[in-house]
């Protein structure tokens, strides 16, 4: 094995996995948000990260500071989602619940397709121009633009949660979330509820993705694992915790990068995948387990 | 055979009749968008077990697809050849295959090409199918993309790369077109597989299994508690898609030419979405509903590709969302609503009008 024959590997695998973890569960909280809101799974958030990174990319290809696009990612993003939602999402809220993930399925191809279009098919990133720090005498490499990524995710996500807990728009949301219909009928817009929320989660990911274009890779058609990783997250968490998205954002990141380094990097989205299955089925056991103590 | 048909199968069944035994000689420029068209016929039916039938939004079924058209190419090239010099050398340039060679390849693949898939199908079918609702969708979407990316990790089927699917052969003395040539016979299979899925469902939806699915649909704990082992149905029904599936997959890559993992065999954000795209546009759950979507949706699909070059999916997401926005029920289910009587339904006028509906979900 790899990792014990090199020891700082596994500090190395532990750091990465941490720092782009942040990143996993930045989004997956977005996700948790329209999940437990709007009872909607949206399998475009990916595509919104990739989105919002290749709007940050845009500025550094102008050759500009891609510090300067990530408000810009943000905003945009923002206004991406309150469009889909009013031209869209309003239509399949109620409804079934297999209706909205087609239809985000859809949204999500459009969206992938006009990327791809639009920016090329080639693999991007935007070169952050911070430094990068050897640690112990260059076993370890760790460079900036990761460390500022991850701090920005945490106060991205402490900011939204100040935002729930506080603001008039955050308390119409966690009502809503609790019973749609008794928040109607206190006088809560529910329409536009579900209108912000949605608006909200894209600017999540928008954000999320400008700090991905600077620290990662872009490239149109990679959204997909981004959506499921914030479905693994989400349900091995639960709704509406965010210390629980984070741990399991953090943690499955850290089981990513040491699979990376054991199994090598080109089975890490096959991987990402298999784990999906395997939760699940774990999950639904787990469950059956304790339907049959009730029988 | 015929006699439990009325008036509008048969002429369904006529009309699809005169396709596939007019298209060789009428429309023989349109061969292989009619070979599609039969195989996605087929696709949508099979999903429609799970799908429509059992309530049960599978994304997975792309999976039997492209084991099947692997198993099926590899099967075709090895009898003959050592497949990974095969693949290495990229095809057929360098290895040709014999006629004798060939014609044991072809039934030989097709038929392990639908048993490997319902094997797969046994297998993960127990463990895939505790998960209920949009958690069965989710995972069975995972589950395409993992063996999408599994795929292209293998090196004896040719990786990332792909790998070329043995040619057409020549026979001394004869045309090069011999049989009707490549394209004809491939059309026949497709044309074939999809009758025998079509007779071969029509039978089952009337059997006790066909019940049981819809009641697994209606409720599955209920049906659970009166004493049906919903598992063995669930896995058994998955079983028949696979073994259908992996023969389509088969038949698809010899009309290719040519299997690549991610944008052709596990294709799951083309494939694997149409055949759920075109059951909703045609009516879940009935026998007929896939069948005329599928025949909509291939219209549809070969004018975005004929018009809107480098935008066709881009026109395809499109139509979508447009499909599940305004016709979740599909055309079936708005026939039956326009038209109960063509549905054996009779609607009591007064009684409908003096019901009131209440919506109690907000």
């Amino acid at each position: 094995m790899i990792l014990l024959q090199a020891p700082f590997l596994n500090l190395q695998a532990l750091l990465d996995g941490l720092m782009v973890g942040a990143i996993f569960a930045f989004v997956a909280y977005g996700m948790a948000l329209v999940w437990g809101v709007m009872n909607i799974i949206n399998i475009v958030q990916g595509e919104f990260v990739i989105l919002g990174g290749y709007i940050t990319f845009t500025f550094y290809k102008m050759g500009l500071s891609p510090f300067i696009g990530i408000p810009f990612s943000f905003l945009l993003l923002f206004c991406l989602g309150f469009l889909i939602y009013r031209t869209i999402i309003f239509r399949v809220v109620s409804r079934d619940m297999f209706i909205s993930i087609l239809a985000t399925f859809g949204i999500s191809i459009v969206v992938q397709q006009l990327m791809n279009i639009g920016f090329g098919s080639q693999v991007e990133t935007a070169n952050s121009g911070l430094g990068t720090s050897f640690l112990f005498d260059g076993n370890i490499t760790l460079s900036h633009i990761k460390i500022f990524s991850f701090i920005v995710c945490l106060l991205g996500a402490s900011a939204v949660i100040y935002f729930m807990k506080t603001s008039k728009l955050g308390r119409a949301i966690r009502a809503t979330a609790q019973n749609a219909r008794a928040a109607r009928i206190l006088g809560v817009d529910t329409e536009k509820v579900y209108c912000y929320t949605y608006a909200i989660n894209a600017a999540i990911c928008g954000l999320a993705g400008s700090l991905v274009a600077m620290t990662y890779t872009l490239h149109p058609y990679i959204g997909l694992p981004y959506t499921v990783r914030s479905f693994m997250i989400v349900i091995v968490a639960g709704l509406g915790n965010f210390p629980a998205v984070l741990a399991s954002g953090l943690g499955l990141g850290t089981i990513e990068e040491f699979s990376a380094y054991t199994l090598g990097q080109e089975y890490r989205i096959g991987f990402v995948f298999l784990m999906l299955v395997l939760i699940l089925v774990y999950r639904s056991r787990k469950l059956a387990k304790k339907r049959e103590y009730l029988k | 055979m015929f006699a439990d048909f009325d008036k509008k199968e048969l002429t369904g069944l006529a009309f699809l009749l005169f396709l596939g035994i007019s298209t060789p000689y009428l429309f023989s420029g349109y061969r292989i968008q009619m070979a599609e068209l039969f195989l996605f016929m087929v696709y949508a039916s099979t999903w429609n077990i799970q799908g429509g039938k059992m309530g049960y939004n599978t994304f997975g079924n792309i999976v039997f697809f492209g084991v099947g058209m692997y198993v099926c190419a590899s099967t075709q090239i090895a009898v003959a050849f050592p497949l990974g010099e095969w693949t290495a050398a990229g095809g057929y340039k360098t290895f040709v295959h014999t006629p004798q060679q060939y014609f044991l390849g072809i039934p030989l693949g097709i038929l392990l090409a639908g048993i490997v898939p319902a094997i797969i199908a046994l297998i993960i079918g127990s463990a895939l199918l505790v998960l209920r609702g949009h958690y069965f969708a989710i995972g069975t979407l995972g589950l395409g993309i993992a063996s999408g990316e599994f795929a292209t990790s293998l090196e004896i089927i040719g990786g990332g790369q792909g790998m070329t699917v043995p040619f057409w052969p020549k026979v001394a003395g004869l045309p090069h077109t011999f049989l009707g040539g490549g394209v004809n016979f491939f059309f026949t299979l497709s044309f074939l597989l999809f009758l025998a899925v079509f007779f071969f469902l029509r039978w089952l939806y009337k059997t006790r299994f066909g019940l049981i699915l819809t009641a697994i649909r209606d409720n599955e704990d209920k049906a659970e508690s009166m004493g049906i082992p919903t598992m063995h149905y669930k896995v058994t029904g998955w079983v028949f898609s696979a073994f259908f599936m992996g023969i389509a997959g088969g038949i698809f890559g010899n009309i290719n030419g040519y299997i690549e993992p991610t944008e052709v065999a596990f294709a799951g954000a083309t494939v694997g979405v149409f055949m759920v795209l075109m059951t909703i546009l045609g009516g879940k759950g009935t026998l007929w509903g896939p069948i005329i979507g599928a025949f909509i949706f291939q219209l549809f699909k070969e004018f975005f590709w004929t018009y809107f070059l480098g935008w066709q999916l881009v026109a395809l997401g499109a139509l979508i969302i447009g499909i599940i926005i305004f016709f979740p029920e599909g055309i079936m289910g708005m026939l039956r609503q326009k038209y109960p009587a063509l549905f054996g339904e009779v609607v009591d006028e007064e009684a409908r009008l003096a019901q009131v509906t209440i919506n109690t979900d907000d």
